[in-house]
């Protein structure tokens, strides 16, 4: 657990709030130095606040906190980086709500991991840029980037590359997958696998896990094999996290769910 | 530690349940009822029952009333041709206060939140997109539909998600203006507040 003065300075994102007392909230934060973080912000909820403008989730800002005897207090904040076309569009939106959702989860609080953090920032702009286009397969594709680069900083990377039964190298054929032995079986272990893994989103998952984002091309995949894909990450989270993640049934609610 | 009398301890229990209520302050709470006059004690609890029990959502708005339809939807005075959207009942209560709007009202009972759970069903959404579409055509047609959900990123996603629902009817949908509070200071509202401040500026 990183040690900090009794009072700090820290770049930082809400990834989530709860209202607490008269007009005070709760707040849930990311941070590169600290990791996950709960504070106060008093009086936030105050229209006259000072904080509360720079205190909106997915808004990079820098905070100045005062060490609590169970909470850290935020004695000030200035917003650096505000998304807000998010604010218009609502599949976007979910998905920046379900990234911070994954954040909040994995992490433990006090664990830093600045490269997941910077990763995260990239993802919400990656969002946000996105809301302001009609279509949402870059915006799909970000999302599974970001899982599967939090799977592999937090140590679940999920072996696509060798079988996770009898580690052989795998063959670009249609092989198998399970969760819980840790990723991608070949046809001769498939016979203990949770799921069948096409071709298809086999290369897809081996693409994104070793691309940076910058050299992830332009991949149109047909609803099948995007549903594929989701299946088998959200089999993997699921099986880390032991729950569902609420944030994920809204991606695909009716009036929400992309084109 | 917990007193080792029965009603007390109940008591205490209860006060603790209450939203901001910690272990320490539902003692005092206690220990106040206790002190204070039995008729006074009477009247806090009639008063929890009361409210209980009379209390329904208004079948047309789903605002709190003890009568349906509601006083303000039963108003005749009232502007049929507008509702405002609301989070809250409370809500309410801020916007007549100001004295201004002159419409009807539909409380939401919430805000979508995916990270809460809280989805469209949870909320009064279909009633809201019914309630338009039923009056559609008629004298009572709704004209404007006010978006007042909370400026903060919940109310954003709300009005996000309702706003093309409401699109497809002959009416404007129209949001709560954004700017500077009364009292506050200029340097340190943040740029969006500013920058929106900007934009809605007014020729004085």
């Amino acid at each position: 657990m990183p040690l900090h003065p009794r009072v700090y300075s820290t770049e930082a994102i809400v990834l989530r709030r709860t209202d607490f007392g008269e007009a005070d909230r709760i707040l849930t934060l990311f941070s590169p130095a600290y990791g996950k973080l709960r504070a106060i912000a008093k009086g936030s909820r105050r229209t006259t606040s000072r904080l509360a403008g720079h205190l909106e989730p997915f808004t990079r800002t820098q905070l100045l906190l005062a060490a609590g005897r169970e909470l850290d207090i935020v004695t000030q904040a200035e917003g650096r980086e505000r998304l807000d076309h998010l604010r218009d569009d609502v599949w976007h939106a979910t998905g920046a709500w379900y990234v911070a959702e994954l954040v909040d989860r994995f992490l433990e609080d006090a664990d830093p991991h600045p490269r997941l953090y910077a990763r995260f920032v990239h993802t919400l702009r990656l969002l946000d840029d996105g809301a302001s286009a009609p279509a949402t397969s870059r915006g799909w594709l970000a999302l599974r980037h970001f899982e599967l680069h939090l799977l592999d900083e937090l140590g679940y990377r999920p072996a696509l590359h060798t079988c996770a039964g009898c580690e052989t190298p795998l063959r670009p054929e249609e092989n198998g997958f399970s969760a819980e032995l840790g990723g991608a079986l070949c046809p001769a272990c498939s016979r203990y696998a949770q799921r069948r893994m096409s071709l298809g989103a086999f290369k897809v998952l081996r693409l994104l896990q070793m691309t940076e984002w910058d050299a992830v091309p332009r991949l149109r995949l047909a609803s099948g094999e995007r549903n594929e894909v989701e299946g088998i990450l959200q089999s993997v989270l699921r099986y880390h996290l032991d729950r569902e993640l609420k944030s994920w049934a809204f991606l695909h609610a009716p009036g929400i769910e992309g084109a | 530690m917990q007193p080792t009398v029965a009603p007390v301890a109940a008591l205490i229990e209860e006060f603790a349940k209450l939203p901001g209520i910690g272990p320490k302050t539902a003692q005092r709470l206690t220990f106040f009822i206790l002190r204070s006059p039995a008729d006074q004690a009477r009247r806090l609890a009639e008063a929890i029952t009361r409210v209980k029990e009379s209390i329904i959502q208004c079948s047309t708005c789903f605002n709190i009333t003890e009568t349906d339809p509601c006083a303000i939807c039963s108003n005749p005075q009232r502007d049929r041709g507008a509702i405002c959207v609301v989070e809250e009942p409370l809500d309410v209560l801020a916007l007549e206060k100001t004295g201004v709007f002159k419409g009807l009202y539909h409380v939401l009972h919430g805000a979508l939140s995916p990270v809460e759970g809280i989805g469209p069903r949870d909320l009064r959404i279909d009633e809201l997109v019914a309630r338009v579409r039923e009056r559609a055509g008629s004298d009572d047609a709704v004209r404007e539909v006010i978006l007042a959900t909370n400026p903060n990123y919940e109310g954003d996603y709300t009005v996000a998600y309702i706003a093309p629902l409401l699109a497809q009817q002959d009416m404007k949908v129209t949001r709560l203006a954004r700017g500077l509070p009364i009292g506050g200071d200029l340097e340190y509202a943040d740029e969006g507040t500013l920058g929106r401040a900007l934009e809605g500026r007014r020729e004085v």
